[in-house]
């Protein structure tokens, strides 16, 4: 594994009015890793996603996709550094009006001059790589919540992303499907290389698929290390929350 | 104190408004302009937009005509003055009613439909997933709408202002005796080219702020179902505002001063 990060947050604050989201928060996402970020709901793991995924900018503090700067990246360039991020939205977020492989095959048909018939034979790849081969002229109505998920994984991978950003990728799943979920994320980091980080409340998944955990609090980084480094943190504050205990330093 | 709060926050309000459609029209205008054009898109919007309104268009043109001339035919033969009533039901239905009725129906049409379309994606985040895809939303949602409603609503406008005529002479004919010869020769003596020309340009202003008004509200959705109603309900009523207005200023720019 690479110790160098592929991106960083730096000082980050962001704020919405008068809520604080994030304060001074610092995460290194290391290359060739995945990294989850666990935390309270609304504590602002998903803002994180989108900070790396320059769809938001921090009120204060820098974000770095390799050595740029993608705070002060102009608009126009940043379309250049978000085809080499994919992000995977909680709910999938495709398009109701295309069809399953027109929702995977949008970001190819759109940015890139490949063929149809290249561009369709990389949809159906993607697709069955997710255990969806059958899905392409299905629109996403027809489709249960966790084929959504895959198809988005699917969308998010076709471009052959450095990184890829899971938003809560196993919430509301049976534990069937999230334990194929964990599995596919684990194996389509290792099939297309490069780095994923992924946010989730769902513990049992993340000690199965994280190489570095990092636990969000009250907007900051508190605690950060491999797996076994966050079951044997001594701060109370991970450890209640790995207990989902109700007593402890936790406001409930 | 109440009073200069409310003034103060609704102008603030109304210039971040203007503000907003103002850069939104730049930025379809870029893409426009670099021809960055979906024409795909551009064509099915053209359909669903343009050819699936032109049954409602027609409908309201048809009545308003009829109903014109019913009012007027009468009036008309009274004073002697029967053979201006095809000037004059051609004249109101070219220069005012066949592109602002048009214009109003489809605003309640169109303009709700792209709302609440752009709406209900922002709130599923389909808008942040385009722009994760390096798609901007403008160039993918809101240039093929703006297109569209440019191409398709003069091309209603001229078949709201052919239907209202019709139905003006067919009622002036059947209800006050006017015969067609008469009311097309008064129509063809009343209206010119140029009175075309102006009303076609309306049509196109129109459908520009049927588009820009409907895919601003739309993209400035917050919330859930309420929002995107919220949002549908906006662009309707705003778009129908500023069709009256514009349609006066225009009207007494292109008319007004003769």
């Amino acid at each position: 594994m690479d110790a160098r990060p592929y991106a960083r947050l730096d000082d980050v604050s962001l704020y919405y009015g008068d809520k604080v989201v994030l304060k001074n928060c610092s995460l290194d996402i290391m290359e060739g890793a995945i990294t989850c970020v666990i935390g309270l709901s609304g504590a602002g793991k998903s803002t994180i996603l989108r900070l790396l995924d320059a769809l938001r900018k921090p009120d204060e503090g820098h974000v770095y996709i390799g050595d740029r700067d993608i705070c002060h990246t102009p608009e126009t360039e940043l379309i250049e550094v978000r085809r080499k991020i994919a992000l995977s939205f909680q709910f999938a977020a495709l398009l109701d009006s295309l069809t399953i492989g027109e929702n995977v095959g949008l970001p190819l048909r759109e940015n890139t001059q490949q063929p149809e018939a290249e561009i369709r034979q990389i949809v159906e790849d993607a697709l069955d790589s997710v255990g969806l081969a059958h899905t392409y002229d299905n629109l996403p109505s027809e489709l249960s919540g966790g084929m959504l998920k895959r198809a988005g994984f699917a969308r998010a991978i076709v471009t052959k992303p450095d990184l890829v950003l899971y938003d809560e990728p196993t919430t509301g799943l049976d534990p069937i499907v999230t334990h194929l979920i964990t599995d596919m994320i684990v194996r389509l980091r290792k099939k297309l290389g490069g780095t994923a980080v992924v946010i989730s409340h769902d513990l049992q998944s993340i000690f199965m698929m994280a190489d570095y955990v990092a636990m969000l609090f009250e907007g900051a980084i508190i605690a950060y290390g491999t797996v076994e480094e966050i079951k044997r943190s001594p701060n109370p504050i991970v450890q209640q929350f790995l207990e989902g205990s109700e007593v402890g330093p936790i406001p409930i | 104190m109440k009073l200069l709060d409310g003034l103060g926050k609704g102008t603030i309000e109304t210039l971040e408004y203007a503000g907003g459609i103002t850069q939104l029209a730049g930025e379809s205008v870029g893409f426009i302009a670099t021809l960055r054009i979906r024409f795909g898109e551009t064509l099915s919007q053209c359909y669903l937009l343009g050819v699936q309104s032109l049954i409602i268009v027609l409908l309201t043109s048809l009545f308003t005509g009829m109903v014109f001339s019913l009012e007027s035919a009468n009036q008309a033969v009274q004073y002697g003055v029967g053979s201006l009533v095809g000037g004059a039901v051609a004249y109101t239905s070219v220069r005012e009613l066949g592109p602002m009725l048009s214009a109003v129906v489809v605003a309640g049409r169109v303009g709700a439909a792209i709302a609440a379309e752009i709406g209900s994606m922002v709130v599923t985040e389909q808008i942040e997933a385009l722009r994760s895809m390096s798609l901007p939303p403008v160039r993918y949602l809101v240039v093929p709408r703006l297109l569209a409603m440019i191409i398709m609503l003069p091309l209603l406008a001229i078949f709201a202002d052919v239907v209202s005529i019709v139905g003006g002479m067919w009622i002036a004919n059947t209800y006050a005796h006017i015969g067609s010869a008469d009311f097309i020769s008064s129509a063809r003596q009343t209206i010119g080219f140029p009175d075309v020309v102006k009303g076609l340009f309306k049509s196109v202003v129109f459908g520009i702020i049927i588009a820009l008004v409907g895919a601003y509200q739309g993209l400035k959705t917050r919330g859930g179902a309420a929002g995107v109603g919220l949002a549908t309900t906006g662009a309707v009523v705003t778009s129908i505002i500023l069709i009256f207005v514009t349609n006066f200023i225009m009207s007494y720019m292109l008319y007004g001063t003769h």
